[in-house]
């Protein structure tokens, strides 16, 4: 909401000053977002210089220009004209500006390929000339090169952020009363209008009676022989100041009224109207050309102004070419009518149209305003234009809805936290309209017609301390004293796991929810992808099943920059289905690239699956699981190599999965792009990491060491290739769990001297006595039961 | 009778002239082996004449004393020289760079969750969470926003089904729902998390991240509100002096509902927080609407108390002087090494929350 303190003094004597009007806004939730120069939107264009033009290399008849706005950058921008050319001085709309003679907000826009920031504007689109030739040639000079090129034209006005709840701010006069109850200045009165209104309109107005009907009242007055024109420069200025272009003097009135009241009007040329107005639903495939320009098909339900040949608009949204004013209107029927909110919302969502009107209906218009709108109005109407105004008929009445609310002046001070005085809530709530009568220790309380939003005690309690000021309120210091644990089992996981990870080297990443389907597919397991209704690009299409899909494309943009030795991971949600809480979180993370490269001391090497397999391992652990319980095997997702990956679970191969690492499958690789052969990931599941109900030091056992020499034993076999390190080490282990301590693989040979799909495999074996020192004969003993194990399981061959 | 100095002094020169280890044993052998020159000059000392043997043998005995200490002595040079000749030989170029190592971060975001976390743990806090995906009522209808609520504009909601009932939060407010429909008040609870609103630009990222606060009790009122923004903008800022406006403001699940803004202003290029005549909006608040109560099974008659929302992203660009809202998800590893934390700055209460 735009306004000006001279349009606010109307309504209000005050001797504030802007800035002090503006304080005091902000403070009773009125917020001052800005103030700025009335020229409104016109502020936008500057005046350029064209530093360089160019044809457009994919167009005949567009040129590039590099322009100079003053902002030290040049600003490319296409232009059609055949006159834009090099060192001439334009007249510059960046985006965002609104050209005054289409009302079209400029966007960035790519035209033929390139990319157009802003345009050059004619003469014909500043509404400043006929000729729609070329661009404006200024006769500037270097210095006024950014400088605005429409000068001042008024006095400097107020944004207001006025929130939904409050559609009488909408209005000057609603912000003016606020004001006055916040005690800046007195509410003026507004003077009874003495109008010699003696014929009856000759249009008949009714609402039909149906169902889902938008309209409650609809007021009007016939005014016969205006004469249209040009509104007088004072409302010019006004209008031009909110924003808007000046059209006609009975255009910019009914906009002066909706801004000054907050009570949208409409004005129709009586004389096209086809005998009478019937407010009804519309029926699907009826359609009418809308002010905008634009052509709406209509659906069933829509509330429709219309007369015997159909359609005239939309209620309380828009108004049709059909019966639109012009400056040779003679007659005209003013509408001022009430419209449901709802029914205004869910028209103007389908047909996907936002006017100012719209947007003060669905927020809740005074049904008691009717009247006073349609005084202003033809008052002003008759003054400008002259002519001879009907008695107003008002059609159609709708139910009071408001209810007394009792107020018990204690609650006030338990919800705010300091008191108030009956005098005080009786000052300020009948300076806000509302009507009061004490009940008791209560008081009855009827809110007035305009503030839809005042329903129950609380939001009374919420005028009164807005009123007297937020900064009444005590500030109480926090006590420090605590329920609950802060974090839970989970919680402390997801914490944890993130440092535990970045401290091996890995930089977190924060990735979208969605992704790209494309890439997401390669590492989901849905029947489904999760699509997003409505996504932002075509790219960010689904919700992302696994945190590669997103680290990859990640990877990616950084390799193609030239980063590519990266170690990055996540820790987050992975989606599984479209409803509440079909999701897990997991940690992904990925390695791509060189653990050295170009260094002295090391040979160059990659990344390769015992790095990956490693983080993982070692995550686990830090997380709290023990190495003796996680079983690895070569079990994979089919994202991976098949050859190169496995599986981390809890228990054995078959206990729930903790996570997998591995390569990526290099089809994947080449398919991303990523200009790379050598992408390794892992991916825990923290939701399967059991919550361990007992503290590390409970589940500890005592500490006890051997006083007795520990002892270790190499062995070598050569066996059957299918068998893995792991099943080895397994298998000796088991055979004395208490004796046998560790089992180190060293080495791990195939090739020549070993028969084909065999290999040679080394390990060492440490012995561990906790009774006695152990003797030749008893290390001979259980080297033996080692051989012979290894052999009677595998049919392995001990290598002399 | 041999003439003991003169074997001395070839002794001797033999020892000084010896360059090694092993040219000494042989020397020693020489020496006091079995035919050693002095273990020779022992054998002899019995053939001598009783008043000559005394005084022989105790010069012989004086003779290898000498002897075997110089050898000790040469022993121990030569082991020094040849130590320094290691010393002097093992001479490396100790500028040279050490093997690879890759230093991880935690990303910003994380970061300030631990912090906030931090910061509201020690006023009694516990986290809560809510799934990403919601559905209409709890995003909305169950925080006192009706369908063709214009307040309902304010959110460009991401939509999962065409009939518009599951969607991703655009706020974390829905676990104020979840959170109390699950157990019995008093709640006192912060929720961080993951949001998404419609809106991509140069200010606006799809998905972003929230902070919410809930606190109901039987006697909470708007002065703790006041008391808990307070404490928590002073100890996230990390500075002795906040200036905060409470400002009236509207939301439809909070009712009186308040904006906060923090004064700041701009010094040598950079945004200083806590002074200055700038304000700058950082988060919404407001006492927990009764209707919200209603819907959440608490009893408005009973129990009251405030919630709060704070933009998590917002706050890490304030402290930390990131101006590109965009740049948090675009994983740009010169970015995420730039302004990520080493892994060790673990914000807590003891050690200060930032390095």
């Amino acid at each position: 909401m735009i306004i000006s303190l001279s349009w606010l003094k109307n309504h209000l004597s005050t001797k504030a000053n802007l800035n002090q009007v503006a304080e005091r806004l902000t403070e009773i939730g009125l917020e001052v977002e800005n103030i700025k120069s009335s020229n409104g939107n016109l502020d936008n264009f500057i005046i350029c210089k064209i530093i360089k033009s160019e044809k457009h290399p994919n167009a005949d008849k567009l040129k590039v220009c590099d322009v100079d706005v003053g902002s030290g950058n040049l600003i490319k921008v296409v232009c059609g004209a055949q006159n834009a050319r090099d060192g001439l001085f334009a007249v510059y709309a960046p985006p965002g500006s609104i050209i005054p003679k289409t009302n079209m907000k400029l966007k960035i826009a790519k035209i033929r390929g390139i990319e157009s920031k802003g345009m050059l504007c004619s003469g014909y689109e500043l509404d400043e000339s006929s000729n729609k030739e070329g661009i404006i040639e200024l006769n500037k000079k270097e210095k006024n090169i950014g400088e605005k090129y429409f000068k001042n034209i008024g006095e400097k006005t107020m944004d207001i952020a006025v929130t939904p709840n409050r559609p009488d701010c909408l209005g000057v006069r609603g912000i003016a009363r606020d004001l006055a109850s916040s005690g800046l200045g007195q509410l003026k009165r507004q003077p009874p209008i003495k109008i010699n209104q003696k014929f009856k309109s000759p249009i008949k107005v009714s609402i039909k009676k149906e169902k889902n009907q938008g309209c409650g009242i609809f007021g009007s007055v016939y005014i016969k022989n205006v004469q249209n024109k040009e509104s007088p420069d004072w409302l010019k200025k006004r209008i031009i100041a909110l924003g808007l272009s000046p059209i006609s003097a009975i255009v910019d009135i009914t906009n002066y009224v909706m801004f000054d009241l907050n009570r949208p009007l409409h004005a129709y040329d009586a004389d096209k109207i086809d005998k009478e107005i019937i407010v009804r639903n519309s029926k699907k495939g009826e359609s009418f050309e809308a002010l905008d320009n634009k052509k709406y098909m209509l659906q069933n339900n829509m509330c429709t102004i219309s007369d015997k040949s159909g359609v005239l608009g939309l209620g309380g949204i828009i108004g049709g070419t059909r019966s639109g004013t012009e400056l040779s209107t003679k007659n005209i029927l003013l509408e001022s009518a009430y419209f449901f909110p709802s029914m205004i919302r869910k028209t103007s969502k389908i047909l996907n149209i936002d006017t100012d009107a719209k947007y003060r209906f669905e927020r809740g218009i005074d049904p008691n305003s009717i009247k006073l709108g349609l005084e202003l109005a033809m008052c002003m109407i008759l003054d400008i234009c002259g002519g001879t105004a009907s008695k107003f008929s008002v059609v159609g009445k709708i139910r009071d809805e408001r209810k007394i609310i009792e107020l018990d002046p204690e609650k006030f001070s338990k919800v705010i936290g300091f008191s108030i005085t009956n005098l005080k809530i009786k000052k300020v709530l009948t300076s806000l309209g509302c009507s009061l009568r004490n009940n008791g220790k209560k008081i009855k309380v009827l809110a007035p017609s305009w503030r839809p939003d005042i329903k129950h005690d609380i939001d009374l309690i919420e005028e009164l301390v807005r009123i007297s000021g937020y900064d009444k309120i005590p500030l109480l210091i926090p006590e420090k004293e605590n329920i609950k644990d802060t974090l839970n089992y989970k919680q402390k996981l997801f914490h944890f796991s993130q440092r535990s990870i970045a401290s091996k080297g890995y930089v977190e990443a924060v990735t979208w929810s969605f992704t790209d389907s494309k890439i997401d597919n390669l590492f989901s397991e849905l029947k489904n992808e999760i699509k997003l209704a409505n996504p932002i690009s075509s790219d960010l299409d689904v919700l992302r099943s696994s945190l590669y899909s997103n680290l990859i494309i990640s990877a990616k943009k950084n390799i193609h920059r030239n980063f590519e030795d990266l170690m990055l991971f996540e820790v987050g949600p992975v989606f599984k289905g479209s409803k509440p809480g079909e999701q897990t979180t997991m940690i992904g993370a990925i390695r791509t690239g060189k653990h050295s490269r170009k260094n002295w001391i090391e040979k160059e090497r990659n990344f390769d699956v015992f790095d990956i397999k490693n983080d993982a391992l070692r995550t686990l652990n830090e997380i709290g699981i023990d190495s003796s319980s996680i079983s690895v095997s070569n079990m994979t997702k089919r994202w991976y190599h098949p050859g190169r990956s496995g599986l981390l679970s809890l228990g054995s191969s078959t206990g729930p999965e903790l996570a997998y690492f591995g390569e990526i499958h290099p089809s994947i690789i080449r398919k991303s792009d990523l200009r790379t052969d050598n992408v390794l990931g892992f991916e825990i599941f923290l939701d399967n990491i059991p919550e361990t109900r007992k503290k590390i030091r409970e589940i500890k056992p005592q500490f006890i060491v051997s006083d007795y020499q520990k002892v270790t034993r190499d062995f070598a076999f050569v066996i059957d290739e299918k068998y893995s390190s792991g099943e080895v080490i397994n298998l000796v282990k088991k055979i004395d769990t208490a004796l046998i301590k560790d089992v180190k693989i060293f080495d791990v040979y195939q090739g020549d001297n070993i028969g084909n799909g065999k290999k040679s495999i080394a390990f060492n074996v440490t012995l561990e006595p906790k009774d006695k020192t152990l003797s030749e004969k008893d290390i001979d003993q259980i080297s033996k039961k080692i051989v012979l194990k290894v052999q009677e399981i595998t049919g392995a061959n001990l290598r002399s | 009778m041999e003439n003991l100095n003169q074997i001395e002094s070839d002794i001797f020169n033999k020892i000084k002239n010896a360059k090694e280890r092993e040219s000494l044993e042989v020397i020693k052998t020489e020496i006091f082996g079995k035919k050693g020159i002095i273990t020779d000059l022992f054998k002899k000392v019995g053939s001598l004449e009783q008043d000559k043997r005394k005084e022989y043998a105790s010069k012989l005995n004086s003779l290898k004393t000498k002897v075997i200490d110089s050898i000790e002595k040469k022993l121990s040079d030569l082991d020094q020289s040849e130590i320094n000749n290691k010393l002097q030989n093992e001479k490396i170029d100790v500028t040279l760079p050490g093997r690879s190592y890759f230093s991880g971060k935690i990303h910003p975001v994380s970061q300030v969750i631990d912090e906030v976390t931090s910061i509201f743990s020690e006023i009694g806090f516990s986290v809560e969470e809510g799934p990403d995906v919601e559905n209409e009522y709890y995003n909305f209808s169950a925080l006192n926003t009706p369908e063709n609520h214009p307040a309902r504009d304010m959110h460009d909601t991401f939509y999962l089904d065409l009939s518009k009932d599951l969607l991703l939060r655009t706020h974390t407010s829905p676990v104020q729902i979840r959170t109390m429909m699950k157990s019995k008040p008093p709640f006192k609870i912060i929720a961080p998390g993951r949001t998404y609103r419609h809106d991509s630009d140069q200010t606006h990222s799809p998905m972003f991240h929230q902070l919410e606060g809930l606190h109901i009790d039987k006697n909470i009122n708007m002065g703790h509100l006041k008391g808990c923004l307070y404490y928590f903008v002073k100890k996230f800022f990390e500075v002795d002096k906040v200036k905060i406006r409470f400002r009236p403001s509207h939301f439809p699940f909070t009712e009186p509902s308040a904006e906060v803004d923090i004064g700041y202003k701009i010094q040598d290029g950079k945004i200083k927080i806590g002074e200055g005549d700038k304000w700058l909006e950082i988060l919404g608040c407001g006492m927990v609407h009764p209707a919200v109560l209603k819907n959440a099974k608490v009893n408005p008659i009973q129990y009251q108390g405030y919630a709060f929302g704070v933009g998590i992203d917002r706050l890490a660009m304030l402290k930390y002087g990131i101006n590109d809202l965009r740049a948090f998800f675009e994983n740009d590893i010169r970015w995420l090494e730039f302004y990520g934390f080493d892994p060790l700055d673990i914000p807590t209460n003891y050690r200060g929350l930032s390095r």
